[in-house]
């Protein structure tokens, strides 16, 4: 899979302060990629130069094949964290106005706009000033304005802050129908389960470096613990545990079960699960077996803090 | 259509809906006619007469003062000279009298120039002081020439009164009085561009701090250079005032050609008053009415226009670049109090020197000076076109003007695509400097 957007060696200072530092990314095309970071990592600094906001000190972006340049700005389509329209303007006028500042004529503009309105059931405000919209409809505005001239890089910063869980759900849909038109999806957010949910490919920048890169299955993998939960019914509980204290650190689990069992948290080093199952299953009736798989938010806090 | 002529259309029509716009642009001209004639008419307003008590020890100057006693004159004099001092000081303080004038009696005339004394309650306006000095230093001088056995009749055949008769080289008559319609013309415009400057110079601040709080700031960036906005901006506010400024022109014209047809001129260029015209209109009631109206006319109108134009593009864009440069400066306009100061500043001296240095002397090294430096060259310079400023001077001051305006665009420009991006400081100069490094 080739790559839509390509960072290479950013550097951004502002004054002493060191912003990004030789931060690299590849987007892979056609990917939902997750930017994630604490707060003041330098996310919002990175996102601004690939929508050439600001120039990087040093290095460069690569988008599509081509140095990042003025033209690109029209396949780029970005919703910053923070938002806002004209107040006094309406709605209408409003969103041809930032359409054909991204390059649409105004025909054209007008048809996209008609589409997405109807798409997203706000037919009726095209004569609404902003003032009179709520917070969340203002965000529907915007949500459009992104979308609108059918950009190949979506470049999403908190996107769902200000949409009730409903509108949450319309927005990530429309999402996803837009990967599987074609365009590739840059996700910065501090909402890890929609991270999980969402994204194919996440990167961690912290302190303005880039810790973590890759797909998520990898970076996982990378992160596994080799511990298992596992329940299992028995009648000399000594016994096992005995048996697997020999080979393996244990320590007491929580889960949902049917049974009455023993539930216990097993890392088993450079063991294979095998080893413990034949353990196991010596001593008695085993109800739950699962690798302990860590979240991209133990990830993120691990990574973050560690 | 190209994405600046989209952001100067965009700016253009925010500003032109604007309710104050449309208030501002067809209530204006009301409100000045309307302050203009409130300012007459208190001026007209008879003032309550001042009795003025004059105890005059001499028994020489009571008359003269007397004499000037009119119906509706502001003061009326009052001979008391049999009154001792100490009763009319009384009745000064209960307020009988506003004013009271003591000569008292000295061995000779020289003595008195120094010993009279005016008592009063409220602090005497200048011009009645001056005419009171007046009344009486003419008078000693009188008795002075009396006594020194000189013909008074005599002097008074050999002192002249010299009537400077006004002409231009083309040959045509030139009205008295000119001058102050000069003075009036070249102020209104100088005043006229400070306060477009200020309003309109503001108005782009409010527009750079509107889309800094709303937020939008980063989505339009995200499609335009910092630079395309901010020229856009300054640009479509520009249109809106010159539209302002041309339908005021409208109305003012109308009104012009209105009174010159109420009078009877002839308005096309060409018309000159003749000598004759001169002579049969002295003999007409609204003669004198006739000829303001006619030099009105005659005056360069439309290099007066033109320098207005000129000079209110360039000064509206050379101060409005520090105006958006401020906007995105700051978070909201409270804060830009500071950095406004420093803008307001060479505005305000510019309207001082148009007033006092431009009158007394339109072509004296002031003036001339301060009509090149840039800050202040669109009020000055425009104060001084009606009273005929040689071309060059023009060409290096407009020159000069724009000149300065590229130089400060381009430090504005990134100081305001820093500032945009900033929230929540307050900057300082310091800060200002360092962002122009970034």
């Amino acid at each position: 899979m080739s790559n839509l957007l390509e960072v290479h060696k950013v550097v951004k200072k502002y004054g002493d302060y060191v912003a990004l530092n030789e931060v690299s990314l590849n987007v892979p095309k056609g990917s939902i990629y997750g930017l994630l970071g604490p707060n003041g990592a330098g996310k919002t600094s990175l996102i601004r130069i690939i929508n050439q906001i600001t120039l990087p000190d040093s290095g460069e972006v690569i988008l599509d094949g081509e140095k990042l340049q003025p033209k690109h700005v029209q396949t780029i389509g970005y919703l910053p964290e923070e938002r806002g329209l004209y107040n006094s303007m309406k709605v209408g006028e409003q969103c041809l106005y930032l359409a054909q500042m991204k390059g649409l004529s105004k025909a054209e503009a007008k048809m996209q706009l008609e589409y997405w309105f109807d798409r997203l059931g706000i037919q009726g405000w095209w004569n609404k000033k902003i003032q009179e919209l709520s917070k969340g409809m203002a965000q529907k505005i915007q949500f459009v304005v992104c979308v609108l001239h059918k950009p190949k890089l979506l470049i999403f910063d908190e996107p769902f802050s200000g949409f009730d869980p409903v509108n949450a759900n319309v927005i990530k849909d429309e999402i996803l129908a837009l990967r599987e038109q074609g365009a590739t999806i840059i996700f910065s957010t501090h909402r890890m389960e929609s991270v999980e949910e969402l994204c194919d490919h996440i990167a961690l920048i912290h302190k303005s470096n880039k810790l973590i890169e890759g797909k998520v299955g990898d970076v996982k993998r990378k992160f596994r613990t080799n511990s298992f939960e596992v329940g299992i019914l028995t009648s000399n509980v000594e016994g096992l545990m005995y048996d697997i204290t020999q080979k393996f650190t244990v320590s007491p689990a929580r889960f949902k079960s049917l049974n009455d069992d023993l539930k216990l948290n097993i890392d088993i080093g450079n063991a294979t699960p095998n080893e413990l199952l034949n353990i196991l299953t010596q001593r008695g009736q085993v109800t739950h077996f699962v690798e302990k798989i860590p979240s991209i938010n133990d990830i993120f806090i691990q990574t973050v803090t560690g | 259509m190209s994405i600046i002529s989209l952001i100067i259309k965009r700016e253009f029509i925010a500003k032109v809906r604007n309710k104050s716009f449309v208030v501002m642009t067809f209530l204006s001209p009301l409100l000045f006619v309307a302050v203009a004639g409130f300012i007459g008419y208190l001026s007209s307003m008879k003032a309550e007469t001042k009795r003025i008590a004059i105890h005059d020890e001499t028994g020489l100057f009571a008359d003269d003062f007397v004499k000037q006693n009119k119906k509706d004159a502001e003061y009326k004099y009052i001979n008391l000279s049999e009154i001792n001092i100490a009763a009319l000081k009384d009745s000064i303080a209960k307020e009988n009298f506003s004013g009271l004038l003591v000569i008292p009696k000295t061995n000779n005339e020289k003595d008195l120039e120094s010993k009279i004394d005016f008592i009063s309650n409220n602090s005497p306006s200048i011009s009645f002081i001056e005419n009171t000095q007046d009344v009486i230093a003419s008078k000693i001088t009188k008795i002075n020439l009396e006594k020194a056995k000189l013909d008074t009749l005599a002097i008074q055949k050999a002192q002249a009164a010299v009537n400077i008769h006004l002409a231009k080289a083309s040959g045509e008559e030139s009205l008295k009085g000119l001058n102050e319609i000069k003075i009036g013309i070249g102020g209104a415009f100088g005043y006229l561009i400070m306060m477009f400057i200020i309003i309109y110079g503001n108005m782009v601040m409010r527009s750079v701090i509107e889309e800094k709080t709303n937020r939008i700031i980063e989505i339009i960036i995200s499609s335009v250079k910092p630079f395309q906005l901010m020229i856009g901006k300054i640009v479509g506010t520009s249109l809106a005032g010159l539209l302002q400024f041309t339908i005021w022109a409208i109305i003012g014209l109308s009104l012009m050609f209105a009174a010159s047809a109420f009078f009877g001129v002839d308005v096309s260029p060409t018309a000159r008053i003749s000598p004759e015209m001169m002579q049969s209109a002295q003999h007409e009631l609204s003669g004198t009415a006739q000829m303001y109206i006619a030099e009105l006319w005659n005056l360069p109108i439309a290099s007066i226009i033109i320098g207005f134009v000129v000079y209110f593009v360039g000064g509206y864009f050379l101060y409005s670049s520090f105006y958006a440069a401020i906007g995105a400066a700051v978070d909201n306009q409270t804060d830009s109090q500071q950095f406004l100061l420093p803008i307001i500043m060479p505005l305000i001296l510019s309207v001082y020197i148009g007033f006092f240095t431009v009158v007394n002397d339109p072509h004296g090294t002031v003036a001339v000076l301060f009509s090149m430096i840039p800050l202040t060259s669109p009020i000055v310079m425009l104060m001084r076109i009606p009273f005929g400023v040689p071309w060059w001077q023009i060409a290096i001051s407009v020159s000069l003007l724009f000149a300065t305006f590229f130089i400060v665009v381009w430090f504005a420009a990134k100081i305001y695509r820093v500032g945009i991006l900033m929230y929540g400081k307050k900057p300082t100069w310091k800060e200002l400097y360092k962002w122009l490094k970034y």
